[in-house]
């Protein structure tokens, strides 16, 4: 994990944000580069931990940025991080791809989304989101592991038991820990 | 469709494992279609994607090779469609994801007997899981059974009631291994779960047991 400030992230996120808008209104093929830059080696290197050779999480990586170039006008920089929207194009990708399984989704809510989020709104979810990160940084070494692990191993916890070594109970007690801290950290 | 009404949630283990991409497709159904009803859990997948993004913007990255942009804005030229959008209409009876794998509402439902007036359709996933529709006239009641794995029930109509509490409309049951219940419907209307399960059931009476093969519980 590297360790940036706040402000770097915020003035970093809306970087992102502003790109993305540009490649909704203009196809600006600059913008795109930019967030490729940053996210592609990102978005294959989790594609990797998840088991997908090189190859695979080469072409896997260039399918969801294409997609993010496709679904720009979907995003909402109100409910979601640049970020944390590009995770959850590549973890789809990933169950499609790597997981041959198909992934519902819950329906979207009644009133959609408003066509220009309020910047207040945009600001608040990325504080929260920079607490986030904060927090599981600080995570003790054990229960951060285990977290990536869930997330990017592609393990059931019975799995991660298996490569560990760590008995079932031990693994589940210390993830409720991590998110307890999370939510602490969160208040 | 938003039920406030909700008192049984899903865990944290659940949402997480939904949000890592790691659950087998008949539960993710199930939580899909749970959170498609439940505002609050719907907050909570937010919180745990954030975890995800967060993770993945932070962690260590793999190059990429050299004429990798190139060939990706080649793809976006060629329309490839990547991930066709899904269309997201908003239902006022089942949930869109839930009836994406019906082919319609309840009424399109293609039951089958399974004994005592319960029926079930078994919903086309991949085969690490189970996902089933249970209907069970008021009144009647699930077998007892136990389980080797996890068994989520959500509860789409009518309600139930067993040893732990009592669930309706939106509410979801999840059981391990460690109980053993007796699902019996709500007296005042046929109840309607959807039901998934990751190893067979396992009743307690011979009867339900010698059936289990064939009805595929």
């Amino acid at each position: 994990m590297t360790s940036k400030t706040g402000t770097k992230r915020q003035a970093e996120n809306e970087e992102w944000v502003a790109c993305i808008a540009r490649i909704r209104d203009a196809q600006d093929e600059a913008a795109f580069a930019r967030l490729f830059a940053h996210f592609a080696p990102r978005v294959k290197a989790f594609l990797m931990r998840s088991g997908a050779d090189a190859t695979l999480a080469e072409e896997c990586t260039q399918e969801v940025m294409a997609a993010l170039w496709q679904k720009a006008h979907m995003f909402d920089p109100a409910r979601a991080s640049a970020a944390t929207w590009i995770f959850t194009i590549a973890r789809n990708r990933k169950i499609d791809a790597l997981r041959k399984q198909k992934r519902p989704e819950p329906e979207d809510l009644p009133w959609g989304q408003d066509p220009e989020p309020d910047q207040a709104d945009v600001l608040a979810l990325q504080q929260e989101s920079d607490q986030l990160g904060d927090a599981i940084a600080a995570l003790p070494e054990k229960q951060r592991v285990l977290i990536e692990k869930a997330y990017f191993g592609d393990l059931s916890h019975s799995e991660i038991a298996e490569q560990t070594g760590l008995p079932l109970g031990t693994i589940k007690s210390r993830i409720r820990l991590a998110l307890d801290r999370l939510r602490h950290a969160m208040k | 469709m938003t039920e406030t009404m909700i008192k049984h949630h899903l865990t944290d283990a659940l949402l997480m494992a939904y949000s890592a991409g790691t659950l087998p497709e008949a539960f993710s159904l199930t939580v899909a279609t749970h959170i498609s009803m439940c505002d609050e859990c719907r907050a909570r997948l937010a919180s745990f994607d954030t975890v995800g993004g967060t993770l993945l913007d932070r962690c260590e990255s793999v190059e990429m090779g050299a004429d990798s942009l190139a060939a990706t804005m080649a793809l976006i030229r060629g329309g490839a469609a990547v991930e066709k959008p899904a269309p997201r209409r908003v239902s006022h009876g089942v949930p869109a994801p839930l009836r994406d794998y019906i082919g319609g509402d309840l009424d399109s439902v293609r039951w089958r007997p399974v004994g005592m007036g319960v029926k079930q359709a078994i919903l086309p996933t991949s085969r690490d899981a189970t996902a089933r529709l249970l209907f069970i006239p008021a009144g009647a009641s699930v077998p007892d059974h136990g389980h080797r794995g996890t068994e989520l029930t959500l509860v789409l109509q009518g309600a139930f009631v067993d040893e732990v509490d009592h669930f309706g409309p939106g509410d979801i049951e999840v059981a391990n291994e460690d109980l053993n219940h007796t699902p019996v419907a709500d007296i005042g209307a046929d109840c309607i779960c959807l039901a998934a399960t990751d190893a067979p059931l396992r009743f307690r009476s011979i009867i339900p047991r010698l059936a289990q093969p064939f009805l595929r519980i």
